[in-house]
């Protein structure tokens, strides 16, 4: 079978994001928090306790169809709001071109979250990314490991506390500090010209 | 007896076997873990962040215009496409409007990466498999785009055309002469790539059947871009929500059916011609008009607005005026060639043959004690003096008045109105995202950069297993991706 | 003839006819096929591609690019190194058999570059012993042709490398 050659129309979205918003806070009232708008884009700020329901609502609903996951990630608002975190989740439905965000909010003390794996497989490595940068622990992820630091690193660099040239040289990861030791001790057996 | 003795000499273990981050094959620092049973593949795990330098942070701590060189270097092989995306996400932020014919400029650009991505993509790939004579034809065309982009604005790979509001500087005429010729016989070179690897049977019989996705699986796994063409969902960025001049130009989306390498090799192989097409039309209907977006809050003001205060630089003696100074030291600590001298809350004087004319002091002191005169190094003290006390000439307040706005606005950056925005984009390798999070100072509070390399790195394990192990190399090209961006 | 005491503790072979017409010879024979390993780790491994292919051709001094670092002589390192990746580098460059050279190309390898973060070396030297560095941000290929060109005149000018007296 070739492949062929299509001419996609540009039409314009599907539902407006208000009225997907709108769906939401008729279908899970209690859970939603606020409904924020910055030029034409919406995001509903959430609980974070039923966020897999809400995923599967949006994305199982035939009118909404947000079936493409486009981001995942967290902010840390450190001190400007009282809750530390926020998960961000960016949909889009490739049939009806309308899209959504949600921020479901994630306290310091218990950083904690459902994940949604199982509604978008893609969602894998992005979990694993903000449990990686943030701190931010995924219940029900299938492999819960860092993704973009070594395995044994100490701390969750993305946080607005950790500084950005790293860690001080003496606690630095062990693992770099060795290759530093090891390359001094096979220096005297280095052709010095 | 003789059956158990057989079955305990024959014992068979699934081999691990790590390809590792150097590896002739892997574009880039890939680790891969392949536990193999014969030389079936039973689970492979990607191993990613050899190549993390942590560019989400380091954007939080500059500007938006200081961050932008920072984004070539994440997909660096199309390294146009990236600052397109940052650009369109910052303005889209910032609410500024482009003007047309920067758009018709950056859909050029952008479709010349397009065009050089998809060249370096073809050669890797197929000397992986084994097509070594179409890595030189790719490169010798790479290098013609790339000599391109070095008439446009001097450099060949990290170039940071696109800027936020428009581009940096305008395209000569020989550009657009050379680029035509280039459009005329780019077509009769992807024929040549075609003739040698379309129907050659090796081709055929290592990419056809190879890492098949369905549709739906694609979506769901979050792929973008040619690699979900292949499968045949209809999903381009340049179509869905237009940006630059794409709504203006008329091109076609080539679309699989198998979703096999094969068809995402021929969706591509397409999207050579269509970008063609799309620069020829560009070229056509190229505008005159300015380059740069008009929208004084948030872009930086040619500096002849400045001229001044700091042309002719000879002519020219930053004096304090002795009653207004309040010996602060503000200006003694501002400036940089420590011109300055004076004791605390003692009026300060300037040394004018150590004096740099830069205008920090200028610019530092709130109790508006400095005072530009003209004046050179032909006076002295006391006839400088004498002149800062005389009333200043309106024309160096006004250009006073922009220096200060200027300096505020390079060291702070501009004043972002509060919010969050992801803006999405059509890069040769998918949907590059950008998510912005932004407090109203001048630095974003959160740079989010959605890399399809790093949605596709982690689609491997589904793509690769039941092949064998030279498919592997197979499924990592024909995924596409580069791991500057995969791990930023 | 033999060793000839200069101070203390060195002691250097004497520069005599013999031993200089063979620091020519294998010297000449080093420098005009330096074999590097691939180790292109991020934008500079395009240059260093662009210059392997036919536009800016590498072929011609005698480069060839290996696969193994058990065949090869020298090591490109180029792109940025980091923290992760160091203990990678370090144990291919242990793998490349004497005489072997170092060439950090682009500036994120000499000293770390764009990014003062958390998880990048500021400068491969910290770990390797360098022998060439060829700034740029990418180097232009004509910029690692001379980089190699300037590593080709130190493998001249080495003496009595060859020998097991060093």
């Amino acid at each position: 079978m070739a492949v062929t050659e299509v001419r996609i129309s540009i039409h314009p979205a599907g539902l407006n994001p208000k009225d997907i918003a709108e769906k939401i806070k008729a279908q899970f009232p209690e859970q939603v928090v606020d409904v924020a708008e910055f030029r034409d884009q919406v995001s509903v700020i959430v609980k974070r306790d039923q966020i897999v329901p809400i995923c599967r609502y949006l994305h199982d609903e035939p009118v909404l169809s947000l079936d493409h996951l486009q981001d995942l990630t967290a902010v840390d608002y450190q001190k400007k709001k009282d809750i530390r975190f926020e998960v961000v989740y960016n949909l889009y439905s490739m049939r009806y071109r309308h899209r959504i965000r949600i921020r479901a909010q994630v306290p310091e003390n218990d950083p904690k979250i459902n994940s949604v794996v199982p509604i978008w497989a893609g969602a894998n490595w992005h979990e694993r990314e903000c449990f990686d940068m943030f701190g931010i622990v995924f219940t029900g992820h299938p492999d819960p490991r860092r993704i973009l630091m070594p395995e044994d690193w100490e701390g969750s660099p993305l946080r607005k506390d950790y500084p950005l040239p790293g860690p001080a040289p003496e606690n630095d990861w062990p693992g770099f500090t060795e290759v530093l030791k090891r390359s001094k001790e096979l220096r005297e057996f280095e052709w010095e010209g | 007896m003789i059956q158990k003795e057989a079955e305990k000499i024959f014992e068979t273990r699934e081999l691990n076997v790590n390809m590792g981050p150097q590896h002739p094959a892997t574009h880039g620092v890939l680790r891969l873990v392949l536990d193999i049973d014969g030389e079936t593949i039973v689970k492979v795990t990607p191993h990613v962040g050899y190549l993390h330098r942590g560019i989400e942070k380091l954007g939080e701590s500059l500007s938006y215009f200081q961050a932008l060189p920072l984004t070539d270097r994440m997909d660096y092989v199309s390294a146009m496409s990236n600052n397109i995306g940052y650009c369109v996400a910052v303005e889209k932020l910032f609410g500024i409007e482009v003007p047309e014919r920067a758009k018709y400029i950056r859909t050029i650009v952008g479709e010349m990466s397009r065009i050089a991505n998809h060249l370096l993509w073809l050669a890797t790939h197929a000397l992986d498999i084994g097509a070594m004579t179409v890595f030189l034809y790719c490169f010798r065309e790479r290098e013609w785009i790339l000599d391109l982009y070095e008439m446009i604005c001097g450099a060949r790979l990290t170039v940071t055309y696109p800027r936020v509001g428009g581009v940096r500087n305008d395209v000569p005429q020989e550009f657009l002469d050379s680029l035509w010729k280039f459009t005329e016989e780019f077509p009769s070179r992807v024929l040549e790539y075609e003739t040698l690897i379309d129907q050659n049977r090796i081709w055929l019989e290592r990419t056809k059947g190879i890492g098949v996705i369905s549709a739906e699986e694609a979506v769901n796994w979050g792929m973008t871009g040619p690699t979900l063409r292949g499968s045949g969902v209809p999903y381009d960025i340049r179509k869905h929500m237009p940006y630059d001049a794409y709504d203006k130009v008329e091109f076609d989306v080539p679309i699989g059916t198998e979703g096999d390498t094969y068809d995402r090799y021929r969706c591509r192989m397409l999207e050579f011609r269509q970008s063609n097409n799309i620069i020829r039309q560009c070229i056509e209907k190229l505008p005159p008009g300015p380059i740069m977006a008009d929208a004084p809050k948030f872009m930086l003001q040619p500096k002849d607005k400045m001229m001044p205060i700091t042309h002719p630089t000879e002519a020219l003696a930053y004096v304090i005026e002795e009653k207004v100074c309040k010996g602060c030291g503000m200006c003694l600590r501002a400036c940089p060639a420590a011109a300055i001298f004076g004791e605390k809350k003692k009026p300060h004087t300037i040394k004018q043959e150590m004096c740099l004319r830069c205008g920090n002091c200028f610019v530092t002191c709130k109790f508006k004690a400095l005072k530009v005169v003209p004046g050179g190094k032909a006076m002295t003290e006391e006839q400088l003096k004498e002149l800062a006390s005389a009333p200043v000439p309106e024309e160096i307040t006004k250009a006073a008045e922009y220096m200060v706005r200027h300096f505020e606005f390079v060291k702070k950056g501009p004043k972002v109105p509060e919010g969050e925005i992801y803006v999405a984009t059509e890069v040769p390798k998918g949907e590059l995202g950008f998510y912005f999070v932004s407090d109203g100072s001048g630095k974003p509070y959160r740079m989010r950069v959605r890399a399809p390399s790093f949605i596709h790195a982690g689609c491997i394990p589904r793509l690769a297993v039941g092949h064998l192990v030279a498919d592997v190399i197979a499924v990592i090209g024909t995924i596409d991706i580069v791991l500057g961006e995969c791990d930023r | 003839m033999g060793l000839i005491q200069v101070d203390e503790d060195t002691r250097i072979l004497p520069p005599n006819i013999i031993i200089t017409s063979f620091d020519k010879l294998i010297n000449w024979g080093r420098l005009s096929s330096i074999w590097p390993t691939t180790f292109g780790l991020a934008c500079c491994a395009i240059e260093m591609m662009a210059v392997g292919a036919a536009h800016y051709d590498f072929d011609r001094f005698g480069i060839i690019f290996r696969g193994s670092p058990r065949q090869s002589d020298c090591i490109i390192v180029a792109g940025t190194v980091t923290k992760k990746m160091a203990p990678v580098v370090r144990r291919v460059y242990d793998q490349v058999p004497e005489p072997r050279y170092v060439v950090a190309m682009g500036s994120c390898a000499c000293t770390g570059g764009v990014f003062r973060t958390y998880s990048t070396v500021q400068g491969c030297d910290s770990f390797l012993p360098v022998d060439v560095y060829v700034p740029g941000c990418p180097p232009r290929p004509e910029t690692l042709l001379e980089g190699m060109m300037l590593l080709q005149e130190k493998i001249r000018k080495e003496r009595a490398r060859w020998s097991p007296w060093r």
